[in-house]
């Protein structure tokens, strides 16, 4: 079980890293490109938009204080 | 033709980033206590990674075209970001530069310290260390690998011939300078690695979603110019701040 946990904390690490909101923040633009195409909208400028948003945010977060 | 050159630079550099911090460590441990037991170590995680991504592979390229690229790409653009976010901090100054030649040096110390074999045994603190660096980096590159070559068809070989490359070029050039590659400007690599990911991270990941790129893989250079743009405006707002 402990190397489990430890696995997956790599991974966690690894992949997500200091920042989950960006993690969430992408998963959101990703549903939000997939919604707007699904109503006829061809969508491919929300992903470079919200990817800005999402790393200003964090960036903002890492220098604040 | 676009997204191959830069599908192999990407494999390429993120590889050979990963490869540079493994070398550091099994070169701290292999100069400090013997190479013997190290290579042990470098061997036993080399046969570890290929166990597993014999095992996992084939499952991941017999998914669907359109669900790899949503969840590679997003994986990619999280991973990328994280990567960009600390190129951006360490490049304005709100975050330490990324020091081969200290985390060598700290390793060395670490590997003197610690208690030595008695006689021909093998010696378990090279091995484990080795071990581990070698498949803890190793697991990194392979995900570089899989996740670069799996939303393409072909994707995996280029990717693959990429990190061989960089493996080959790294340990060259580690056997020939014989100490960590601190020249290795890692972090200006990082972030150019970062921003690649990022690229190709939001290419896919609104390909799977269904959205059509205007140009189609033309794309991917507007993509990387407005996301190194926004980068630069970043750290050079940061570097006023810090």
């Amino acid at each position: 079980m402990k190397y489990v946990v430890a696995f997956l904390r790599f991974w966690y690490e690894f992949v997500v890293g200091d920042d989950w909101r960006v993690a969430v923040s992408i998963v959101a633009a990703i549903g939000l490109t997939a919604a707007l195409v699904s109503w006829g909208v061809n969508a491919w400028w929300v992903m470079p938009i919200a990817v800005v948003l999402a790393l200003y945010a964090s960036l903002r977060r890492a220098t604040a204080g | 033709m676009t997204r191959d050159v830069f599908l192999f630079l990407s494999a390429f550099l993120a590889s050979a980033v990963e490869m540079v911090e493994a070398l550091t460590i099994v070169l701290a441990v292999g100069v400090t206590r013997g190479w013997r037991s190290t290579l042990f170590g470098v061997g036993a995680a080399l046969l570890a990674l290929a166990a597993l991504i014999a095992a996992l592979g084939p499952s991941i390229a017999n998914a669907p075209i359109k669900v790899l690229q949503v969840v590679v790409g997003g994986l990619l653009l999280v991973f990328g970001l994280q990567w960009l976010r600390k190129a951006i901090l360490r490049a304005s100054g709100h975050m330490a530069l990324h020091d081969e030649a200290a985390i060598y040096a700290r390793e060395r110390e670490e590997a003197e310290r610690a208690e030595a074999p008695s006689g021909s045994a093998v010696d378990w603190y090279s091995f484990t260390l080795a071990f581990k660096g070698v498949f803890l980096e190793g697991l990194e590159v392979a995900f570089i690998v899989i996740t670069f070559g799996s939303a393409r068809s072909g994707g995996i070989a280029i990717a693959a011939a990429a990190a061989g490359a960089a493996l080959l070029v790294v340990l060259v050039v580690g056997a020939v300078v014989h100490a960590p590659l601190s020249r290795v400007p890692e972090n200006t690599l990082k972030f150019g690695v970062g921003l690649l990911l990022t690229t190709f991270g939001t290419f896919w990941s609104a390909e799977g979603a269904g959205a059509s790129w205007p140009g189609q893989d033309v794309a991917l250079v507007a993509i990387l110019a407005f996301f190194a743009l926004a980068s630069f405006g970043a750290v050079r707002s940061l570097e006023a701040n810090a």
